[in-house]
């Protein structure tokens, strides 16, 4: 790095008087931040990635010359070996894939659905129904876990409401069996179909119990997820709905367009950049699932809330086994790296418009925005 | 006809959004035996501040209260001056290296933060921060979205307005701090909310940065309530109780700003 910055120097005529001092102004300015980011960000970064490579155990310094190198025999343990530690990685990774596949596509759909809904400008108590769907993104996730774990406790209020349409609910937070399994098994598969589901498997653990779906338990936390959730990506998508302008949609209705077509046609190509990131940053998330099953069901019941992000911890701080916890923390990185990049190329691919469409890509008419921002 | 209908749909939304929580404050009134056989209903069969005195008089409840309101305002405080300082500078002052110093923040931005919980445990413990206030608090002092934020919003004032400043002798600082800063006040409630509600809701942080009894903040106390310490039982009525006192600073925070909350984050996306 250095050396590269030496020449850069030499080739800019060195500053003087008020422009030197802004320099250092500047950098003065940015220091505090870029120290914290540096000491709390970065090098924990590269200390991670030492220990995940190293057999610390938790005492003294993890660069004292005690700790040996042991290259990927921690990933090794995590993802290859079979053994307790592989098939704990494979079901917490299990619960969570279950987690995103659910979460985040329905997350999307419901907060794009309110944001339509009360962005209509004939709409009256738009603030109360803005208001009412936001707030429970800002309250803490402890708090509502406090709740959640009362509305579906066995005799819950979640369970009395089901109870009036006839359905005995159930052990939302106590009952560790897959819902998929429990719907197979009411149409009358119940038994793993003997052979390649039972026998083979992926991280530890057979396809079969890949395809139980989540637990009653991690479904009570999917639910929880899109509470908690939807309002926040909802005012994004209002964000972008006020930016489309409206005499794009008028003339698509002067051309006898449906509501339905309009919105296919004209509101949701507009919409793509802030799909993308309603998706990324539920992706993100939603494979971050920690504060939930930390306050609420630490894993139980019979491990289906593992999460990655909870394992990860336990292993460090509960079992001493510091080089797994890294491990399994800079695999959870990886992921979400390459699902996020996946998803921005896929997304992509399908971002261009056919140009007979384009017309509706014409930038709007910034008179809406201005005159927001201007207040 | 199909006006009543988005209204009815709407209206059944946010009674799904909103009864959980009138749900959560009837039952912290509740007696444990209420709580149990009649979790629907919002009005207590006989009213009881048994759960509240108990929080307060007979628990830790006062001292997680505040520590968190401590960390929180320490948080705030110093966040909202350090990303303002850094966006600044990445917005106007001409510095080397300020391309650089910006994709740096913005790729740190990209970290998921989970990942780092036990590396940031390793460097709290190795700097001697451990079970510290300092360890709680300054690991927080930054974040990488407030000072995009900040950057933003300064990029939108214009530059004559500190022109006159500058001519005049000011020094940069002078320039940042009496001249527009003050102009920035809308970003500037925009960062306290989102640092107040951030570092009031935080928990995992505090997990990996402390131990001890005397440094519990709500999230933590309110996270082993809900598994159960301080009670034999279900003891919904104290659970939910911590819940909502938990959520009253945030929640007064959000009325009070809400058409800023709604019109900022409006705001943000378009940059």
């Amino acid at each position: 790095m250095a050396t590269t910055t030496a020449p850069v120097r030499r080739r800019r005529p060195r500053r003087s008087g008020i422009q030197g001092r802004e320099a250092v102004a500047g950098w003065l300015f940015v220091a505090p931040v870029l120290v914290i980011l540096g000491l709390f960000l970065v090098l924990p970064v590269a200390m991670a990635a030492w220990v995940s490579v190293s057999d610390w155990t938790g005492r003294g310094s993890p660069f004292s010359s005690d700790v040996g190198f042991v290259g990927a025999q921690n990933y090794r343990t995590l993802m290859v070996d079979g053994g307790l530690a592989t098939q704990d990685f494979g079901t917490a990774m299990r619960n969570n894939a279950w987690y995103v596949l659910l979460v985040v596509p329905t997350q999307t759909a419901i907060s794009l659905f309110l944001a339509v809904m009360v962005n209509r400008r004939i709409l009256r108590g738009r603030g109360f129904f803005r208001t009412a769907f936001y707030f429970p993104s800002v309250t803490s996730s402890v708090a509502i876990v406090v709740l959640w774990l009362f509305l579906f406790s066995a005799s819950g209020a979640v369970n009395k409401l089901l109870s009036f349409i006839g359905i005995a609910g159930p052990n939302w937070f106590n009952d560790p069996r897959g819902i998929v399994h429990v719907t197979l098994g009411a149409i009358g598969v119940d038994a793993p179909a003997a052979g390649l589901l039972a026998e083979h498997g992926f991280l530890g653990i057979t396809w079969w119990q890949w395809l139980a779906g989540p637990s009653f338990a991690m479904s009570a936390f999917i639910l929880m997820a899109v509470f908690t959730t939807s309002g926040t990506f909802m005012l994004l998508f209002i964000a972008a709905l006020q930016n489309i302008s409206g005499e794009v949609e008028e003339a698509a209705m002067m051309d006898g367009t449906t509501a339905w077509q309009r919105f296919r046609l004209v509101t949701l190509p507009m919409l793509r950049p802030t799909l993308f990131t309603v998706l990324t940053l539920g992706l993100i998330g939603a494979w971050q699932v920690f504060d939930q099953i930390y306050t609420g069901t630490q894993g139980g019941p019979s491990k289906t809330t593992l999460t990655p992000a909870f394992l990860s911890y336990q292993a460090s701080f509960n079992n001493g086994r510091w080089g797994q916890g890294a491990a399994i923390a800079f695999v959870l990185f990886a992921l979400i790296v390459v699902l996020t990049v996946a998803q921005r190329f896929i997304l992509r691919e399908s971002d261009t418009v056919p140009r007979r469409k384009r017309f509706v890509r014409t930038p709007p008419v910034p008179t809406l925005t201005d005159e927001k921002s201007s207040t | 006809m199909a006006r009543t209908a988005t209204y009815a749909v709407l209206l059944a939304v946010a009674a799904v959004y909103i009864y959980p929580f009138l749900i959560n404050v009837a039952t912290s009134f509740k007696t444990d035996a209420d709580a149990t056989s009649d979790p629907l209903s919002l009005v207590p069969a006989s009213w009881s501040l048994d759960a509240y005195s108990r929080l307060f008089l007979r628990s830790d409840f006062p001292v997680w209260f505040a520590n968190s309101a401590i960390v929180t305002v320490c948080v705030t405080a110093g966040r909202v001056f350090l990303n303002s300082l850094a966006g600044y500078a990445l917005a106007r002052v001409d510095f080397r290296g300020r391309g650089v110093v910006f994709a740096g923040i913005i790729a740190v931005m990209a970290v998921p933060g989970v990942v780092l919980l036990i590396p940031k445990f390793l460097v709290i413990n190795q700097l001697g921060m451990y079970d510290t206030y300092a360890g709680m608090i300054i690991p927080l002092l930054s974040d990488a979205a407030g000072i995009f934020i900040m950057k933003n919003f300064f990029e939108s004032i214009p530059r004559s307005v500190e022109e006159a400043a500058k001519i005049d002798g000011a020094s940069t600082f002078r320039t940042f701090w009496s001249v527009v800063l003050p102009m920035a006040r809308p970003a500037l409630v925009t960062l306290v909310i989102l640092s107040f509600q951030g570092s009031w809701n935080e928990l995992s942080h505090f997990i990996v940065s402390a131990q001890s009894p005397e440094l519990m903040t709500l999230t933590k106390g309110v996270a082993q309530l809900a598994s159960g310490a301080l009670s034999q039982g279900n003891q919904y009525p104290v659970k939910l109780a911590a819940a909502a006192v938990m959520t009253i600073p945030v929640a007064v925070m959000f009325f009070i700003f809400q058409r800023r909350i709604m019109n900022t984050t409006e705001g943000a996306e378009k940059g």
